[in-house]
């Protein structure tokens, strides 16, 4: 029998999750003197004992490659490596989703206090005037009922509390914003923008979330190139770290770790009462009653809990009477391509560390090329340099003994990657439902992924890949020759796999084409709000974090003014 | 112009300035996830018989070598760290013992002598054999693919350990003020590309 501990307390706000989005909305809140009661599915992160920057991979007995070896048999528990910080994964015990015939999809959750910001690129890009106005702009898409004017100021405040690094450059494709100095670029990466201005493309200094200037009590950046193993000074933006943990001590925030959210359970009058949730580590059922609820558990987490939310006013799920939560999932489109640099032979050893990511980086470039065979774009990240060895480094070469030696160390550092990050334009195939047959080990009904790239997005990338053996041949190069396909849908990212979901819970003026209205309110349940990317019409060129820390702070302020105004 | 500055002195620095490091609690972290072992005094085998023990540190001698750059996989431990791995992975256990075996039975075949014990002429031409991508055919089959472990882990362990590193001339890990690239590297990339 279950047995549901209710509390008579009423908590002003509850947030569900504590990433980008989350974390803002918690600090923007607590900072305006609200209360709030933070739902966290994940346990607490302690960065002292969780974070493995500075550890040597001789240091941990074995080397990154697990203890059983996990990772010379494809069994790997850790999605990017042993020595990451805390990440989830694309699969998670006890947290199965299904994936519809036809469809491939992969699906990750990030479980620990700062969600995916504890691991993530930190590529930090504002959206350009026309990403929230796709279809005003080439009649694809939808428009999103917010212009980028109305957007600037949340970037500016997003940017400014954040640190971001770059240098303005007036590019209609990478607006500037308010930044840190920039870092200098590597060997590589001034080869890089040397071939690149040969053809005529941008490579302009790169936009990242890293402190080259200490910023609200964290320390700059020491240039140890670790950040995707976390950062002990919180050098590297967590929400975390810059978020939680400072509205810890304010007083006004209660976490809740461990705590996976079932259903938000509304009242006579249509309204958000009370969100029930799972105490992980004793499987209790609780629920604690709210004036208010922010869900951003991560767009289709966000989704997925809403739907499951049902209730005789509500049979598809809370707010969902347009029937459009779920729909329009999109992801950033990735392709990939190395190349060597025989300039970059024998290099002469330095310190390439820098910050953990690139210093250089390619905004989109042919936004008014009416020739292209696919619309919009995508950005260029760039790596090289010299890497701490890790396992797996140098496997696949060729060969034994003092020559291995020898081409080994004349080939360290003479390699250049360059990955393609695009814009997906939403499509009718491309979806999330509950899967009615299926629960979690919780009981709570999971997700079923619909997930297909059409042509945009396929010719997008069959342009990256000459695009990128372009680049490397300019620079003197020779691009690898890949073992799997360069063209069609084969030769891309799956969906789900760069970690960019967005758009399941849309954001519009009419309700019958999105569930939230203008300020990420829900149209129908005005003390319910979303804050992750599910609000987004678009998933453009440039990654989402930014955008959802910016209108995570506008939908708070507005939750906090409607709050102080007796309207929620 | 950039300064070096030593871990030590970092984390100290940090404890005064941002208040969020203490040199106390960062040296706790590297204790709990560091742990060495002295594989010089005392080892003890975990997968792998004193034989094939020999067998591996022979073949990992001849994958990387010591020479006029620098010490090899021997110096490096890398036939420890292998048994020790497969200590804790029976399968991988199974593709080294069985790649072993297969290893001394060729050579027995061949030269009526196992690997460890066969001439230096006769263990380059069976690594010439099995080393190289190319010479995939049926009977090979099995050594090639046993090679390529044997190269994987070898490598892995070589390259992750400070004698490796120091091969590699890995100069990062550590802490600068600022991020700076020292002008003749740069000129020396520079003149050797189409840009010169």
């Amino acid at each position: 029998m279950l047995q549901i501990q209710r509390s008579a307390e009423v908590h002003d706000v509850v947030v569900i999750g504590s990433g980008a989005g989350g974390g803002t909305v918690t600090k923007v809140l607590t900072d305006a003197g609200i209360n709030v009661t933070l739902l966290e599915a994940g346990p607490m992160l302690h960065p002292m004992t969780d974070f493995k920057e500075h550890v040597w991979p001789y240091q941990v007995d074995h080397r990154g490659a697990g203890p059983h070896a996990e990772t010379y048999f494809g069994k790997s528990p850790w999605g990017f490596g042993y020595f990451t910080a805390p990440a989830g994964n694309w699969t998670l015990e006890g947290e199965p989703y299904t994936v519809a015939e036809g469809s491939q999809f992969k699906w990750w959750r990030a479980r620990i206090m700062g969600g995916r910001t504890n691991h993530y690129g930190r590529i930090s890009l504002r959206f350009s005037d026309y990403d929230f106005k796709p279809y005003s702009f080439d009649g694809l898409g939808t428009d999103w009922p917010v212009s980028y004017d109305e957007m600037s100021p949340y970037y500016d405040k997003a940017e400014g509390f954040i640190g971001v690094t770059g240098t303005k450059e007036g590019l209609r494709t990478a607006p500037d914003g308010k930044f840190l100095p920039p870092i200098a670029p590597r060997v590589h990466e001034t080869l890089i923008q040397k071939a690149c201005q040969r053809l005529n493309i941008p490579c302009i200094p790169s936009r990242m979330a890293m402190l080259t200037k200490p910023l609200n009590g964290r320390a700059a950046c020491h240039y140890c190139g670790q950040c995707g193993r976390g950062c002990h000074t919180a050098s590297a933006f967590t929400s975390s770290q810059a978020m939680i943990f400072p509205a810890m001590k304010t007083g006004k925030l209660k976490a809740i770790t461990g705590a996976m959210a079932r259903e938000l359970v509304t009242d006579a009058d249509g309204q958000v009462s009370a969100v029930s949730y799972v105490e992980k580590a004793t499987r209790a059922e609780k629920k604690i009653r709210c004036r208010a609820v922010v869900v951003a558990a991560s767009a289709c987490e966000s989704a997925r809990l809403l739907l499951n939310s049902k209730s005789p006013r509500f049979p598809n799920g809370i707010a969902n009477s347009s029937g459009m939560i779920g729909r329009n999932l999109t992801d950033t489109t990735g392709y990939d391509l190395s190349g060597y640099v025989p300039a970059l032979a024998n290099l002469p050893r330095h310190n390439s560390d820098g910050i953990g990511g690139m210093h250089v980086y390619v905004p989109w470039w042919l936004l008014d090329d009416k020739k292209k065979d696919f619309p919009r774009g995508y950005h260029i990240e760039v790596g090289g340099g010299f890497d701490m060895p890790q396992i797996g480094y140098f496997h696949g070469a060729d060969g034994y003994g003092s020559a291995l030696k020898s081409r080994i160390r004349e080939e360290y550092g003479a390699w250049v990657g360059f990955s393609g990050r695009g814009e997906m334009i939403p499509n009718a195939n491309s979806y999330c439902e509950i899967d009615t047959g299926t629960v979690d080990q919780w009981g709570i009904p999971v997700l079923r992924f619909h997930f297909r790239w059409t042509e945009h997005e396929i010719n997008q990338v069959h342009h990256m890949h000459d695009t990128f053996s372009s680049i490397i041949e300019a620079m003197g190069g020779k691009p690898e020759k890949k073992p799997f396909p360069t063209r069609g849908a084969d030769a891309m990212s799956i969906g789900g796999e760069i970690i960019h979901e967005a758009g399941t819970v849309r954001m519009h003026d009419d309700p019958k084409q999105g569930p939230l209205n203008r300020w990420c309110q829900a149209h129908e349940v005005k003390n319910l709000f979303v804050a992750d990317a599910a609000p987004f019409l678009g998933n453009p060129d440039k990654n989402v974090t930014l955008t959802i820390v910016a209108l995570a702070w506008r939908t708070a302020e507005y939750l906090a003014e409607e709050m102080r105004k007796g309207n929620v | 112009m950039f300064k070096d500055i030593s871990r030590r002195n970092l984390l100290r620095g940090f404890s005064i300035s941002a208040g969020l490091v203490t040199v106390a609690t960062a040296q706790q972290v590297h204790e709990a996830v560091t742990e060495q072992k002295q594989t010089d005094q005392g080892f003890t085998l975990k997968a792998f018989n004193p034989h094939e023990f020999k067998t591996l540190q022979c073949l990992s001698d001849l994958i990387v070598p010591a020479d006029e750059h620098s010490p090899g996989a021997l110096a490096a431990h890398a036939a420890e760290w292998i048994d020790y791995m497969a200590g804790n992975c029976p399968e991988l256990a199974e593709i080294f013992t069985g790649g072993l075996a297969w290893l001394d039975h060729e050579m027995q075949r061949r030269y009526g002598a196992d690997f460890v014990d066969a001439k230096p002429e006769e263990q380059a031409a069976m690594l010439d054999l099995i080393a190289s991508q190319k010479n995939e055919a049926p009977e090979n089959a099995p050594g090639i693919h046993f090679f390529r472990w044997a190269r994987n882990l070898v490598l892995d362990a070589y390259y992750t350990s400070p004698i490796g590193i120091k091969e590699l001339g890995y100069m990062g890990n550590t802490a600068v003020s600022e991020f700076h690239v020292p002008e003749e590297v740069l000129q020396y990339a520079l003149k050797r590309s189409p840009f010169a």
